[in-house]
């Protein structure tokens, strides 16, 4: 690829994608390097989940295991959970509390403090002055491989990239308005639920900016006949376009929201009449009139308010064809038992089994599955134009912030696709 | 360790292991009738548990609400088209106060897709309370704590 057309591919909009960048394996493996490794902000977790010295979490970079650790001084690390001797997995748990903040890999027991810096050596002299490593030995040149890492209310983003602009700059000005809505006051995390996909995380990302196929693949509204066509959407896009967020809210001057369950029932017109309504009501808490914001924040992280419930959904690649959901449910710190309830009762609506959204994970699957052997064949994505716009409202039948995804996405693999990877308008 | 009463073993084992046959024939419609009105249904990972979290895949605390999860499996959802096969060990009866026993079982729930492969879908523990009437138990809650946390796909048949 000579550096005119890359030129040219940094400049116009994306309309088709190879299938192949679903399968192949050096695409992947170049994502690793310059998408989760290259410069961006990688979601790792949320600080309510270690609010105490010592607590940690392992997480993951794209495919690469990291640990996500609040220190003594109340301040976070990260770093790659693989020992600097032979390569081991340093921390085994998935979340704890290391007391001492001292973190020892069980193979020869090198010790770790909670920055990643090497602190001990077992027989680093030898035993009875035989053996040990040489007086050259430096143990500063024998750390983790450690991240960088800023946090923005509350959610905490690790960077492989040493000239990574600020989180906050990565974020800007759009995305981080809309994180501000959902972190307006303390949250408290309600647990997790993983879900293991057979499919390339980038079916996922495109699924979660897809706005165009809610009304169409999710059909519990409908088959229980409450019509959600009355309520004003509208998304946004970041500047380099692979960031968005897409809001449904009531429309001005309509019933209250707190009846949408009741609403609901009396629109239905056929035989399917949902039996217990608890299960849709929504408690606005939040100064506006939004019930369903679904944030995606490249590359690995959706940030969601759907009714009450409020989740981030932690992308891990594993390979080609398989990606792992990471649901992270929380409330706010000063829930009571019964807002808890209501929340956990909403949740049915979200997750692996989310009556409203489960399609998602079988949307995937049957991509990855369809597009085998597809290679040099294209999809279509010019649902609502061929262009990236920063605002798009209609009713969301609109496929801009699919596009967007892969405008920025494009930039940051450069040279790692064939000029053939991508169509654009002419 | 004492022996549960027989007639109540034989009464949450009976029910068991109906309820699994349920749910694997595909009779998805008399799945709620082994619940009592006022009931609670939840499907939660295992590490939640031990954390002391409550969120669940799927919570259901009354009977018309697992009327609405079977309505949306049969009508809504789409997922991908499966058998489901549960192997559910006898019982431990761990408790009874007058018409209340709790017990817990183990299971495992095969999944068999239309590629042929059975597969390890989800396995786990039964945490019951049941009430008995007239001779027969029904659920008042069950609580099914799954060890599988990597749920394949998606999670739309009841456990
Ligand atoms: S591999 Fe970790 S100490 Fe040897
Ligand atoms: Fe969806």
């Amino acid at each position: 690829m000579n550096s005119h057309v890359r030129v040219e591919a940094q400049r116009s909009i994306p309309t088709a994608i190879d299938y192949k960048v679903y399968h192949d394996p050096e695409i992947f493996a170049a994502e690793q390097s310059n998408v989760f490794k290259g410069r961006t902000w990688c979601y790792l977790g949320l600080e309510a989940e270690i609010p105490n010295a010592g607590d940690f979490r392992t997480s993951h970079v794209g495919e690469t295991p990291v640990v996500l650790v609040r220190g003594q001084e109340d301040k976070v690390f990260a770093w790659v959970n693989r020992c600097a001797h032979k390569g081991a997995t340093v921390c085994r748990s998935l979340r704890g509390n290391q007391a001492d903040g001292a973190f020892v890999c069980v193979y020869h027991q090198w010790a770790y403090d909670s920055e990643g810096t090497l602190v001990g050596v077992p027989f680093r002299r030898g035993m009875k002055g035989v053996g040990g490593y040489d007086k050259d030995f430096n143990p500063a040149n024998h750390s983790l491989e450690k991240l960088r890492v800023e946090s923005y209310k509350g959610m905490i983003f690790g960077t492989f990239s040493s000239e990574m602009e600020a989180l906050e700059d990565f974020l800007g000005p759009v995305m981080r308005k809309y994180i501000d809505r959902v972190f307006h006051r303390p949250i408290k995390v309600l647990g997790y639920a993983r879900q293991y996909m057979s499919g390339n995380w980038k079916l996922y990302s495109e699924n979660s900016r897809d706005s165009y196929h809610g009304a169409l693949l999710h059909l519990f509204y409908p088959t229980f006949g409450i019509y959600r066509q009355s309520q004003d959407s509208s998304g946004e896009l970041a500047e380099q376009g692979f960031h968005n967020v897409f809001t449904v809210s009531k429309p001005k001057g309509d019933i209250d929201y707190t009846s949408f369950g009741d609403e609901a029932n009396r629109e239905m017109q056929g035989a399917t009449k949902l039996q217990d309504e608890r299960l849709l009501q929504f408690r606005p808490e939040i100064d506006d009139d939004v019930g369903l914001h679904i944030q995606s924040l490249f590359p690995n992280v959706v940030l969601q308010q759907i009714q009450n419930t409020l989740a981030t959904r932690q992308i891990v690649t594993h390979g080609p064809d398989k990606t792992e959901l990471v649901w992270t449910y929380f409330g706010y710190a000063d829930d009571n038992e019964e807002t808890t309830r209501h929340r956990l009762r909403n949740l049915n609506l979200v997750g692996p089994s989310g009556l409203i959204s489960m399609e998602d994970g079988e949307a995937v699957e049957l991509c990855q599955q369809g597009t085998i052997g597809a290679e040099g064949k294209y999809n279509f994505i010019e649902m609502g134009g061929d262009d990236v716009r920063e605002y798009y409202a209609p009713m969301g039948m609109d496929e801009n912030a699919v596009r967007g995804f892969w405008k920025g996405y494009l930039e940051l693999m450069g040279d790692a696709l064939s000029s053939s990877t991508v169509e654009r308008p002419a | 360790m004492t022996i549960a009463d027989p007639v109540l073993q034989g009464l949450v084992d009976s029910l068991n292991a109906a309820y699994g046959l349920c749910l694997d024939d595909g009779r998805l419609e008399e799945w709620p009738e082994f619940f009592v009105e006022d009931c609670l249904y939840q499907v939660i990972a295992r590490e939640n548990v031990d954390n002391g979290l409550p969120a669940a895949v799927m919570y259901c605390d009354s009977k018309g609400m697992l009327v609405d999860r079977v309505v949306a499996l049969r009508h809504a959802n789409v997922f991908p088209e499966h058998f489901s096969r549960h192997l559910i060990s006898r019982a431990v009866v761990t408790g009874s106060d007058g018409n209340t026993v709790t017990a817990e079982a183990s299971y495992a729930v095969l999944q068999t897709r239309n590629d042929g492969e059975t597969r390890i879908y989800n396995a786990g523990k039964y945490v019951d309370r049941f009430l008995i009437t007239d001779g027969t138990a029904k659920l008042v809650s069950r609580t099914c704590v799954y060890d599988t946390h990597r749920i394949a796909t998606l999670l739309a048949t009841p456990i």
